[in-house]
């Protein structure tokens, strides 16, 4: 019952400001006499997503597979990198400078160069894009969780006498898991983004991104805007799924507060 | 056999260069067997140092340690000694019952009889009920606890301890220190005890070592001998007469001797 009633506490306020601000949309467009073609009202584009729900939840899927795909072999690269960087201080020192120049970088912009690297059919393209995009927060936040050991955790491990490996599994690993968590929350909303954007930029056309141009291009906005709202979910979804993982993983900060 | 044996112990760091600091110099210190020592000292009297020396987390560069007869590297990889520093350093992600059962499991302790010991070392400090629980759960106080009986838990004859009760609170702090007394009598435990809290180690001491700093070195040693410690203890008049000697000594007041004639001064 408590338990209810805090959860409707937490809930309620965003939901009322969600639910404000359609409302003040609605009112706006159709109140302001607003082109379609500037901004549709939400209703015309709820009325839209429904008539098309089984399209966008195909295009969703497509695009969702190539995020996913993207995210799992960029997060896992990231993963590799970063314990080898960790492990070897000669390849961090070395590579460390670099990544953080390419993480700055738009990596998006590489996708219409991707696309011409393989057939007009394939995934890779965007996979690629998403995985390269998804690699650096990842290695960076897991390196630096693998590097901060606290001065008396050391000293303890220390004084029992523990190996490198026997360091490196109870005290390593585990105390990166936070960092690499925030590293995949980061991760998992910039694969949905990528993969959508690197629609844009040609290839196959069976998602999100290439939707919205070409509804966009035949004017039908309300269609162009209801795949966005497609796209939000997605982005939405995968960030939940994260929240969820680093739940599981990591038990002792759920049970922080009770 | 003596629980610490230093002899003619010297640390320097950064020897050679030019910001070399003289950390300790020529130290002469011993624990015997079932005794409580206190290290007392300004900040940089390396009070600190010489506890790590002990645990061979620090090299001297000077002089030995030998710890349960042994040399100190190998008196560590035989985990003769266990060890609690100021902050507890209990990992989070590991359950309050890993925690204790983690200087087992590096032992290679099988899993029954590390769990069996890790909850005797619980019961010991009055923590049964949260082997379940996460150490973000816990309190500062608990925490601590938590810290010792994993240092006990491969029982071991000495025990190190750096300030461990120096950021827990003075009610906190004066409960603890009579449970460490408790548990160490009953384990038979030599302790070696950094404090700066002059009350702290007249109390908990059977002997208190007076460091002065730079270089750091042994000004005095204070015999504390106030019989079994209750609460009358630390309103008693001896008590008192014990913390003006070593207060004494710790400005480098050369009265140590003189005074209560059941307090015995060395040096």
């Amino acid at each position: 019952m408590k338990r209810h009633r805090r959860a409707v506490a937490v809930l309620a306020p965003p939901v009322v400001v969600g639910l404000l601000a359609l409302g003040a949309w609605q009112l706006f467009v159709v109140g302001g006499r607003v082109a379609a073609y500037v901004l549709p009202s939400p209703s015309a584009i709820g009325a839209e997503f429904w008539s098309d729900r089984d399209i966008v939840v195909r295009v969703s899927l497509a695009s969702g597979a190539n995020a996913l795909v993207g995210l799992v072999c960029g997060a896992l690269a990231g993963i590799v990198a970063a314990l080898v960087a960790s492990r070897f201080r000669i390849v961090a020192e070395a590579s460390i400078p670099v990544v953080a120049a390419l993480n700055a970088l738009p990596i998006i912009a590489l996708a219409p160069i991707f696309n011409n690297m393989f057939a007009t059919t394939s995934s890779i393209p965007r996979r690629l894009v998403v995985a390269i995009v998804v690699f650096f927060p990842v290695f960076l936040n897991t390196w630096r969780g693998l590097r901060e050991v606290a001065g008396v955790h050391r000293e303890l491990m220390d004084s029992y006498a523990a190996g490198g490996w026997a360091f490196a599994r109870k005290v390593r690993l585990p105390g990166a898991l936070p960092f690499f968590f925030t590293g995949l929350r980061q991760a998992a909303s910039l694969a949905v983004i990528a993969a959508v954007v690197s629609e844009y930029f040609g290839g196959l056309q069976n998602g999100l991104g290439s939707r919205i141009t070409s509804a966009a291009a035949v004017t039908a906005y309300a269609q162009a805007w209801a795949f966005v709202v497609g796209a939000c979910a997605l982005g939405l979804l995968f960030y939940a799924c994260v929240l969820v993982l680093e739940r599981i993983a990591m038990p002792w900060r759920a049970r922080r507060n009770t | 056999m003596n629980a610490v044996d230093c002899r003619g112990l010297g640390k320097t760091y950064n020897q050679g260069s030019r910001d070399e600091v003289a950390a300790l110099d020529d130290v002469d210190l011993t624990v015997e067997a079932r005794e409580f020592v206190a290290l007392i000292g300004p900040s940089g009297c390396g009070k600190s140092t010489l506890l790590r020396l002990v645990a061979d987390l620090v090299e001297p560069t000077a002089g030995t340690v030998r710890v349960a007869g042994k040399p100190a590297r190998v008196a560590r990889r035989d985990q003769e000694y266990g060890i609690v520093f100021q902050q507890a350093g209990l990992f989070e992600w590991r359950t309050v019952q890993h925690n204790v059962e983690l200087p087992l499991e590096l032992r290679g302790t099988g899993r029954r009889a590390r769990a069996d010991r890790a909850r005797e070392m619980l019961e010991l400090v009055g923590l049964a009920d949260f082997a379940g629980r996460y150490p973000a759960q816990l309190s500062g106080g608990m925490a601590q606890r938590v810290a010792i009986a994993r240092a006990l838990a491969v029982h071991p004859p000495l025990l190190l301890m750096d300030e461990p009760f120096g950021a827990l609170d003075e009610m906190t702090r004066e409960r603890m220190q009579d449970e460490l007394l408790r548990i160490c009598a009953r384990a038979g435990t030599s302790v070696l005890f950094v404090t700066h809290s002059i009350p702290e180690a007249v109390y908990l001491a059977d002997r208190v070592v007076v460091m002065s700093a730079r270089p750091g070195r042994v000004t005095a040693v204070v015999d504390v001998d106030l019989g079994p410690r209750t609460e009358a203890v630390r309103t008693d008049e001896s008590f008192f007469a014990a913390v003006t000697l070593v207060r004494q000594a710790l400005r480098g007041n050369p009265a140590v001797g003189e005074g209560d004639p059941a307090l015995a001064g060395e040096r």
